[in-house]
């Protein structure tokens, strides 16, 4: 019992040193994500047929299907068509050899079907007041959508949206499978070379729990700042 | 006198209901123009055609002499032909709503910057210099930086008020800007809109608050089913109305 419980100990700076990268799954995933999410929520609140239809399609799709199914089918079917084509000739080869930039595009794509079908129902919820008054203003389309749209759902939908990323960060642990040594992929890593089963996942475990703790006391934060004119008033 | 705002034949349509059917209207610079009438009249629909945030299936409106362009479509309505030029009438035409409609995610100071900044293309600096001298003369400069959430009704609608005012505009829309207000934050924002009219602002004012309309337009409109059924100066409509359903209308408000 005393051996387990140094060997769960001794194993955590070795899977700490895997929390960078972790984190930067994350927190690039996350970000290119939610970037792509503005395209697809405007494409699927559009009247025009040939935007929402495969907006749609697009958001079924990846909030219909298991993130592993999608992460396998853009690594190993990717890794089939990649090599040979032009791509090996261009700079981007060099990343492509890596599992991890395959991950990130796999999450990307993921999460900006979440968060576009989270951003289209936040700004349909945006009161049409403000935004008749926009108009009423001479705002063009293009100047109500930056100035008043977008960021009124982002603050409508924040709390939903700190949640994917959440969600996001305990995902990323699906990269292991592909090749990338994340957290769990450390662990698992460590289970081969010990036989020891329960001693790496009760560590990822720790490592994880603590690291959600963490970016939720933040993304409140940041949730407060943002969400101010909901809050008491400042002074002057 | 230069007429600022004409309105001709104008109708519009929800669906089978025709709301409007044929109103015209003038204003000159500096006229006060109170719009009168029982709910459903078409009053704050009028008002809303002018400057496009409903469209009219027919009819004219121009502004400061200049026609906004519109082209009739097969089903009867009609949209404008050119939505740039719209954008820039719309800018000359200030509204001030019901519910302030002010952007909550942004100050005061922000809400009343906004447009002049971003439309008109006013530098920041002189938008906010600008800015606080309105919201002084409104009487909420204290209140620049707080959101819109956190002021009461009369505030807000003051604030509104300041951020219409910052587009130095030709003609002020008031679409009954007392009405969602408790009883006792009313006079604040008349009091403004009293001190606005005396400068010689051109305002059309969708109203029902009997005691402005009388002291303070020069000229009132009673509409009933879509139609102007009397117009001319308060103190004759108000004391001494000709149409049968006017004389009802006004029995039934306090006045």
């Amino acid at each position: 019992m005393d051996e387990s419980v140094a060997f769960f100990l001794s194993i955590f700076p070795r899977l700490l040193a895997a929390l960078p990268l972790t984190l930067a799954l994350t927190a690039i995933s996350g970000a290119v994500g939610n970037a792509l999410a503005v395209p697809v929520a405007l494409a699927r609140l559009s009247p025009n047929p040939f935007l929402w239809i495969p907006s749609a399609i697009y958001i079924l799709l990846m909030r219909g299907t298991p993130l592993l199914v999608q992460t396998y089918l853009i690594y190993y079917g990717l890794g089939e068509v990649l090599p040979g084509s032009f791509i090996q000739q261009t700079f981007l080869w060099e990343y492509l050899k890596d599992g991890f930039w395959y991950a990130v595009f796999a999450f990307s794509l993921n999460t900006a079907g979440y968060t576009g079908e989270i951003l289209r129902g936040a700004m349909s919820a945006v009161p049409k007041g403000e935004i008749e008054a926009a108009k009423a203003y001479g705002m063009s389309k293009s100047l109500i959508l930056w100035r008043v749209t977008l960021p009124r759902a982002i603050q409508i939908c924040l709390p939903a949206m700190s949640g994917e990323t959440i969600l996001l960060l305990k995902a990323t642990s699906l990269a292991s499978l592909i090749t990338v040594w994340d957290v769990m992929g450390t662990s698992r890593q460590i289970q081969k070379e010990s036989y020891r089963i329960y001693e790496p996942l009760l560590a990822a475990g720790v490592i994880y729990i603590v690291t959600v703790f963490i970016l939720t006391r933040l993304l409140n934060f940041v949730e407060r700042r943002i969400n101010q004119h909901r809050a008491a008033p400042v002074s002057a | 006198m230069d007429t600022t705002l004409k309105v001709e034949d104008l109708h519009k349509k929800f669906g089978q209901v025709e709301v409007l059917k044929g109103v015209s209207l003038s204003a000159n610079t500096g006229d006060v123009i109170a719009m009168i009438g029982s709910s459903g009249s078409g009053k704050s629909t009028l008002l809303r055609c002018i400057n496009l945030l409903e469209t009219p299936n027919s009819g004219r409106v121009y502004v400061n002499g200049e026609l906004i362009r519109m082209k009739a479509l097969a089903d009867g309505t009609a949209k404008p032909e050119d939505q740039k030029q719209v954008e820039r009438i719309r800018s000359k035409l200030a509204m001030v709503f019901q519910s302030f409609n002010l952007w909550t995610h942004r100050t005061i100071l922000e809400n009343v910057i906004e447009a002049p900044v971003h439309v008109l293309g006013v530098p920041k600096k002189e938008a906010i210099e600008r800015a606080e001298a309105l919201l002084a003369k409104v009487g909420i400069a204290d209140k620049r930086n707080y959101y819109p959430n956190h002021l009461s009704g009369g505030q807000q609608q003051r604030a509104a008020i300041a951020r219409a005012l910052a587009m130095e505009p030709s003609v002020l829309l008031f679409d009954e800007p007392t009405s969602a207000l408790d009883p006792e934050l009313v006079g604040e924002v008349l009091q403004v809109m009293r001190k606005l009219a005396e400068e010689g602002r051109t305002m059309l004012v969708v109203t029902h608050e009997m005691g402005f309309a009388r002291d303070v337009a020069n000229q009132i409109v009673f509409l009933h089913k879509g139609q102007i059924e009397e117009q001319g100066a308060p103190r004759e409509v108000l004391s001494q109305p000709k149409s049968e359903r006017l004389k009802q209308f006004l029995s039934s408000t306090r006045h």
